[in-house]
């Protein structure tokens, strides 16, 4: 009798205690991450049903050369976005040489092109059978010398050149908020300029950039496209040869399960590194910029012209060729209705993202500790899960309620699919699979503000609601457009969520895109693909003007 | 969200009452899951419905997606029909009970018996054949025999392959291993591997345009990639070889359909696959994409028939769905990529 009681006390306290955990933004962030908890969950419930004799043969014969493959991507995907990333935003934030002001905007551009279609249109060019090598063995005799493009280093240069821009983004707006100031303060210490970049203004912009790593890790770990053009194995070809070829989707899930916790290891680690080091702005941001003498002026110029160039000139140069020989053929009156579909699914999934990701990064904000960290971290990692793979934890336990609803329904509706075929489910899936950049460019911004600027707004009455919109918000701005850009462009580009959960007609430019390229007809994808970038990148160029000012 | 929620009560609303209006004039509609792509399947579409006035709606996206799908919804689908390419495909989506069984006799009379389940669940309907491509310039056809014999050592550094991840190499798998067994047919793709000239292409096009440019000499692909390639560049020195024509005869594999286990309109879903058997159909088939068409009554288009005919593997096209599995692993095991 007395256990029961002393039980049901100490279900009484716990529930109180995790309701009054629960509360307000918490419980705003919880549910926002359960958007992404479930279908996580669902993909990570695979790890219960083991399927041994199919993990037996992708451990012997498949696993070992791509986990070498994939540990390689990814260190160099990392590397090369880093450097990239970091070194353009540097010059196009700080410095002042010819042409600055276009490459601050034009920098961006590659993000609107989907990395496959990056890839296809370099192998198209690169490649043995490419005008290219063509040319080359018509005046040598032999291109034999000439490095090949279907290889590690190509994939890896391929989707530097498609992702850097995460990292440009993110550390660009580190080095717009971080401040003159700090760099002169580190100057009057009697540090170099270039000691000053490396000792103060890159640690300082260390969350930043990693976020922007983080991201570009996550997308090459996560793609099948661009590795699939170039047939380079890494692990999301063993999760795909999991469910396509050996139709295991358990084995395929455990593997993107195994993907995820890497992930997770890998941000949580970051986190712990930060540690309680705070990276506040010093001083105001300042619009004047170091003037670099001509020569380096423009040997920055000539660099950034060059990255430009490979990352976005070329791949649509080809892209418009390819769209002239094909436009009379397949364009058609439906054309209208595909962009408007993908600016309208991916300017409500931006919103939306960023709502979310304004709720978990302030929940953080206000409750640092290790639940709501962890929470936190986990409602972005689906980002890290190959897109078909969460689409289907996102379908499986929306049709599961579906089927519920329709069982109790039916009397008053007829049997219809109630939640199925609706946007909103679209709308969730994309949620899910990108609150991790839309998080990452808010919370990085959240970073910038101080304790103080708090208190003091406290001081003058603002809390709560009102402290939020009056103040945290303005200063927000940057962060904010960084997510909306990259969850819209990410949206416009994403094609396994959109056609799984696409309610019936809504098709839109990248569900053209696979239609055309799913049977290798890369010339007539062209005429979507460059759809695709023109309206891409409107949203792009909007808003960094918005953030240049 | 909460400005959707105003909008789509309206919508649902406004359907609810559309659907109870018209729910006596509603044209009969037929609701299609397809993975076969939407400019070689629309235009059939859109044939049938100006034939008969049934509509068609219907998704594209891959077969795997597809079938989880269909699993999800289970009873509460509204899919009528499953179209998949490749046999091995349609197997699987009748093994995980996703289909039902078809009595028709239009059907069984239009279909061959090789190219149709032998439970009825699904039928093929235009068939893709798989054979071997060279290099004109560098290759007479009496230097070629079958796919078996790209494994001799004197095809060393002469020949291209597609990846084994593309599902049309890992059923011509599944049907060497049907014949040969095995241990012989993995000595066959090791063989294979081992005369590769170079890494193996992502797509059957590029392929064939290496052969072209003479990166390598002779390789094995679906005709209508030649077809739609030689349209595009007529002069390219390829040229088409039918393989195993003294053996057995060239792996064909299909394209197909079934009606889905909880299909609503079952009967109108029939008609329609009864309908793309048809001679109609058929055409339009082998005119779109250069296929061949599985209604063997039907000729196919004239630039088909300019390859010449050829000898098909008659053996059951099923036998690529059960050895799947098993051609993937050994194509894992023999370095395949």
């Amino acid at each position: 009798m007395n256990t029961v009681l002393a039980n049901r006390h100490a279900l009484t306290t716990y529930c109180l205690s995790l309701a009054r955990f629960l509360t307000g933004w918490r419980l705003a962030a919880f549910l926002v991450s359960l958007i992404t908890l479930v279908p996580l969950l669902v993909v990570l419930f695979s790890l219960f049903s083991p399927e041994p004799e199919i993990w037996d043969h992708l451990r012997q014969y498949v696993l070992p050369d791509l986990l070498i493959n994939t540990f390689w991507l990814a260190l160099g995907v990392a590397l090369g976005t880093g450097f990239l990333g970091v070194s353009l935003a540097w010059l196009t934030a700080v410095c002042e040489f010819p042409g600055r002001r276009i490459f601050a905007w034009a920098l961006m551009l590659p993000l609107a092109i989907p990395a496959y279609v990056a890839a296809f249109v370099n192998i198209g060019l690169f490649d043995f059978t490419g005008p290219l090598q063509t040319a080359l063995r018509l005046w040598f005799g032999s291109s034999a010398w000439f490095p090949p493009i279907r290889s590690r280093g190509g994939v890896i240069l391929v989707m530097t050149l498609s992702l850097y821009p995460y990292v440009y983004l993110l550390a660009r707006n580190a080095f717009m908020t971080q401040g003159k100031r700090s760099l002169e303060v580190a100057q009057s210490l009697g540090l170099s300029r270039l000691a000053g970049f490396f000792k103060v203004a890159l640690p300082m912009a260390r969350p930043w950039i990693f976020s922007g790593i983080m991201l570009a890790l996550m997308e090459s770990l996560a793609d099948f496209g661009t590795v699939a053009v170039f047939n380079y194995d890494t692990f999301t070809t063993a999760i795909y040869k999991a469910w396509f070829g050996l139709f295991s989707l358990s084995s395929a899930s455990q593997l993107a399960s195994i993907l995820v916790m890497l992930v997770l290891l890998l941000a949580l680690g970051e986190q712990s590194w930060r540690g309680a080091k705070r990276y506040h702005a010093t001083g105001k941001s300042n619009q004047s910029r170091y003037t670099l003498q001509p020569f380096l002026g423009w040997i920055s110029c000539l660099y950034a012209g060059l990255i430009l160039a490979l990352a976005f000139a070329l791949p649509v140069g080809q892209l418009l060729v390819w769209c002239v020989e094909v436009f009379a053929e397949d364009f058609d009156s439906r054309y209208p209705m595909f962009v408007l579909h993908s600016v309208l699914l991916s300017s409500m999934a931006a919103l939306l993202v960023v709502v979310a990701a304004l709720l978990l990064a302030y929940a953080l904000r206000l409750y640092n500790d290790w639940p709501t960290r962890f929470f936190g971290r986990l409602s972005t990692l689906g980002y890290a899960i190959p897109g078909s793979v969460l689409a289907v934890g996102v379908f499986i336990p929306v049709a599961w309620l579906d089927n519920q609803l329709i069982a109790i329904l039916k009397p008053w509706l007829g049997g219809g699919a109630i939640l199925r075929g609706t946007l909103t489910v679209m709308l969730l899936a994309y949620v899910a699979r990108f609150l991790a950049p839309g998080f990452n460019a808010i919370d990085s911004a959240m970073q910038r503000i101080t304790r103080s600027q708090e208190e003091a707004a406290r001081g003058m009455g603002l809390s709560g609601w009102r402290l939020f919109i009056r103040v945290h918000l303005p200063l927000l701005r940057g962060g904010i457009f960084s997510a909306a850009m990259l969850v819209f462009v990410d949206v416009m580009k994403e094609m396994p969520i959109t056609l799984m959960t696409r309610p019936f007609g809504w098709d839109t430019l990248s569900v053209r895109v696979f239609e055309m390229t799913s049977e290798g007809q890369w010339e007539r994808a062209a005429l979507p693909a460059v759809a695709l970038v023109i309206a891409g990148l409107i949203p792009v160029i909007l808003l960094t003007r918005q953030a240049e000012h | 969200m909460k400005l959707m929620t105003p909008i789509k009560a309206g919508l649902f609303a406004a359907s609810a009452a559309a659907i109870s209006l018209a729910s006596f004039a509603q044209a009969e509609e037929v609701v299609v899951y397809s993975a076969r792509n939407e400019q070689l399947i629309k235009p059939l579409f859109d044939a049938y419905t100006k034939q008969t006035g049934v509509q068609i709606k219907f998704v594209t996206d891959k077969e795997g997606p597809l079938m989880e799908r269909l699993k999800a919804e289970a009873a509460n689908t509204p899919a009528d029909m499953l179209i998949t390419v490749d046999a091995g495909n349609l197997w699987q989506a009748a093994n995980q009970g996703l289909l039902q069984p078809v009595v028709s006799t239009t059907l069984n009379a239009n279909i061959p018996a090789h190219l149709r389940d032998p439970k009825n669940q699904w039928f093929g309907l235009s068939v893709r054949a798989r054979t071997i491509f060279f290099n004109s310039q560098k290759l007479k056809a009496t230097d070629l025999s079958s796919y078996e014999d790209l494994a001799d050592p004197k095809w060393k550094g002469k020949l291209c392959l597609r990846t084994s991840k593309k599902v049309y190499n890992q059923s011509l798998t599944a049907m060497l291993i049907d014949e040969h067994g095995e241990a012989k047919t993995e000595q066959i793709i090791k063989g294979w591997v081992a005369n590769l000239a170079t890494d193996v292409f992502a797509d059957d096009t590029k392929m064939l345009e290496a052969i072209a440019a003479g990166q390598c000499e002779v390789g094995i692909a679906n005709t209508y990639y030649y077809g739609r390639l030689m349209e595009k560049k007529p002069t390219l020195p390829i040229s088409i070889f039918w393989a195993n024509q003294n053996a057995k005869g060239v792996h064909v594999n299909v394209s197909g359909a079934g009606i889905t286990k909880y299909a609503k309109n079952r009967a109108g879903a029939q008609k329609l696959l009864e309908w793309l058997s048809s001679d109609k159909a058929q055409n339009l088939f082998t005119d779109l994409d250069m296929e061949y068409p599985a209604n063997p009554a039907v000729k196919a288009d004239p630039k088909l028939l300019a390859w010449g005919p050829f000898k098909q593997n008659l053996i059951n096209v099923n036998k690529a769905g059960e050895l799947q599995t098993a051609a993937v692993k050994l194509m894992d095991r023999a370095g395949y990529k």
